[in-house]
This record gives C-alpha cells, structure tokens and sequence, in this order.
C-alpha cells in the first residue's frame, strides 16, 4: 500500500473546505464557537464546550430512549371495542408478510437498524475517548458513524406517524403509546448529542490526556 | 486583478481526507488506493466517477418516479367497498377532509422534494459538467437543501407502514401497501445516493483553473 507524505512542512492549522476546496487557516475557537468557509460558508469545525462528557452522557441517554421505543407500543387504535397496538417491529412484520419485503426492509433499516446503529458506534467511539484511550483504531468506527448517519430516520418516522394518525383519527380513537413519546424525546437528545460531539477531538486526543498524569 | 486568487487544495497538489480533515500530498510516482495517513480512510482528489454516477442515479430516480405517482400507493378494503389510492388522491383526501396543513405536508414532502430534488440534481450535474463558473455559491447552496431535504420524503413511505399495521381489523377495513410504495422508496433512496455521490467541489473546480471554457475534463 502506497502511503502518502503526511507533510510536516504544512502548518498544522491549514485546511481545505471540504465542500469548495479552498485552503484557509482553521481559526482557534473558543468554546461553543464555529468555522465557516470563507468563500462558500462550509461548516468547517466546531468547539462544543465539554464535549466528550455531554456527548456521552446524551448517547447514553439515547441509548435508553431507544430501547423504550422499541419494546413498547408505538400507536394504538380503537374501533368499535376492539384494540390495535403496534410496535416498531410488528409493524415491519406485517408490511413483510404483506408481499412489501422491500419496503419493509427500508423502513427496518432507516428507523430501527441505523439509528441504533449510529449509537452503537457514537458510544465505540466516546467511551475510549473518555478513558483516555484515543487511539487511530477508532477512526473506522468514525467512518461508519458518518456514513450511517444521513440514513437514520427516526424524525421523519414520527412524522409519519403523525400524519398517519390524522388519516385515522376520524375512523377510530388513535392512542400515542409510551414508544411514540420516547421516539420523540430520543430525536431530540440524538440531535443534541450530534451537536456535542466535536470529532476534531478524535485527532488531537493523545496530547490532551498528559495533563491528567499523575 | 488586484485581490489574491484563491488557493485549492488541488491547485496546491494536496489531497484532503474527507473523513478528517487531513491535508496529504499523493507520492510523486502516482498510485492507486492512497489511504489517509491520519485515520487511513481512503484519499480522492475528487469523488470517483462522480458526476457519471450522479446521472446515472438520477435517470433511474426519474424513471421510477412516474409509477411512484401513477399506481396506487395504498389499497383500502373496508365495508363500503375497495378502493385505491395514489400519492396524489391521498393528499386531495387529507385536503377534503379538512387537514390541509397536513396535507400540505404531504404534497411538499412526496410530490415537490422528489420532484425538485431531481431537478436540481439534473442542473447541478449538467453545470458541473459543462464547467460553468456562474453562481458557485447559489449553486452550493441548492446542494445543501438538497442534501438536506432529501431524507424528508420518506414520509409516506412511513405513513404507508403505521397504516397498513394499525388498519388490520378483518371484516371492518383493512389496508395494504401498493406497487407505488416499492417504487417511491427507490426514488428516495436514489435521489439520496445520488446526492451523495455529486461532489460539491466540482462547482468551484472551473473557478480555479485558466479560463478555458473548452477545457477538458479530468
């Protein structure tokens, strides 16, 4: 494998825009500022305050919210004395056994595979950080992050189970169960936790653990 | 020309890693597979083969995108008979039924996103190709909405999932999936990869380099 010069002779704070590759200087930021692109306002790079501990604690709590979400009823119906409850799974079973494999597959990939996917690998990536234990074996678990990242879907989910109940409010008495509040709040502290996470750290980590040296 | 021209990193001869960041410069002798010496992801100058899979993915989405729309979507077999329904008939019967904010959003998110995201992939691919320098910035800024909105037109293909679940009362009304759910899951997933696959920096390529409106492209 051919390995290219990583140039000691390039300022350690030149940057190409990754959208408009432009070289500029990374500018230092101080806590909770961004970078942008000079000329094409790219999101260079972020300084969240304390990020590997809220971003941790935010996964974690994802990570209960998921399971939640998961194991109880999502929406229920009422009609006519009788009672429907699904959950997340059960829903992909019958769309399966419906003849829409595709679809379902879709679905089961874009709500309930990636998202608990990402977390997986958000937590893979955090708690050797936090240990002190960056190392550049954590960069593949990185990758996958991003790569899986624009395929969870858990908020366009809820949206469609909203619009989903609005169809059927007039037949029947819809019911939000304990899922659909725990998706709901999982959105936002996944959002936040994404907010937090400053991957930059994933590169600088080595230097930052010597001044907790005994 | 008083102001100083900017600098790319492929004018610089450099390569940098889109996982993180790292600038890198490709050993003279030229090779293939060039890892990241940071986090050993692979290193492109540019996306490979961006702008054919980008046209490629985009035909396939706007070939899909007619029996997306024109078969039914849904099926409903209740007591009062059988009926069908496109994406288009949903929408006119949220509309009807007095929820025209949610059927606004419907519209928007499975008739206009497909549709504009298709559009605008069109014009972003052909620009790029013909290396046009107008409008860099408003043209990076249609692929971040682009980028952006993409994900939202899922939206029936989940409405489609709770209802077919929750709708199972034999003997009252049950409702099934149609053909048009396998179809409008494809544009989706298409229109998103290839979104993915055009690499913004084609845009601002052309700015760069002599003004040669007939320069090949690499």
């Amino acid at each position: 494998m051919l390995a290219p010069d990583a140039h000691p002779l390039l300022p350690a704070d030149l940057i190409a825009c990754h959208e408009c590759d432009l070289l500029q200087r990374e500018p230092a930021l101080a806590p909770g500022e961004t970078a942008r692109c000079s000329r094409c306002g790219a999101l260079l790079a972020r300084n969240p305050p304390d990020s590997i501990d809220r971003s941790l604690a935010l996964a974690c709590t994802a990570a209960v919210l998921y399971l939640i979400a998961n194991l109880y009823p999502l929406v229920g119906l009422e009609m006519q004395g009788r009672r429907v409850e699904v959950t997340l799974a059960g829903a992909l079973h019958i769309l399966w056994h419906d003849g829409m494999g595709p679809v379902a597959m879709l679905v089961g990939v874009t709500a309930l595979l990636f998202p608990v996917l990402e977390l997986l690998m958000i937590l893979a990536v955090l708690v050797p950080l936090r240990l002190g234990r960056a190392s550049p074996r954590l960069a593949p678990f990185f990758r996958l992050v991003r790569s899986v990242q624009p395929w969870g879907m858990v908020e366009v989910f809820l949206l469609g189970m909203l619009v989903s109940l609005v169809k059927l409010s007039h037949l029947a008495t819809v019911i939000l169960g304990t899922a659909f509040w725990a998706m709901a709040a999982l959105i936002v502290v996944l959002t936040l936790a994404g907010r937090a996470f400053d991957p930059r750290l994933l590169w600088q980590a080595p230097t930052q653990t010597s001044a907790e040296a005994p | 020309m008083s102001q100083r021209p900017a600098l790319t990193a492929r004018q610089a001869g450099l390569l940098s890693c889109h996982i993180c960041g790292q600038l890198a410069r490709p050993p003279a002798t030229g090779g293939h597979a060039l890892r990241c010496p940071r986090c050993n992801a692979p290193l492109h100058l540019r996306k490979p083969a961006s702008l054919a899979t980008t046209w490629a993915l985009v035909l396939a989405a706007a070939i899909l995108f007619v029996p997306a729309n024109l078969l039914p979507m849904m099926t409903t077999a209740s007591l009062l008979g059988t009926q069908h329904d496109t994406i288009m008939s949903g929408v006119v019967f949220l509309w009807q039924s007095g929820s025209w904010p949610l059927a606004a959003v419907v519209f928007f998110a499975s008739v206009m996103v497909p549709l504009l995201k298709i559009i605008a992939l069109v014009y972003l691919a052909a620009s790029a190709q013909r290396r046009s320098r107008r409008q860099p910035l408003q043209r990076t800024r249609l692929y971040r909405l682009v980028e952006f909105v993409g994900r939202w037109s899922m939206l029936d293909i989940y409405v489609i999932t709770i209802l077919v679940a929750l709708v199972q009362f034999q003997g009252l009304a049950t409702i099934q999936a149609g053909p048009a759910a396998v179809a409008f899951g494809a544009v989706v997933v298409l229109t998103m990869f290839a979104a993915m696959s055009f690499d913004p920096r084609l845009i601002w390529d052309p700015l760069a380099d002599a003004p040669h409106p007939e320069h090949p492209h690499d």
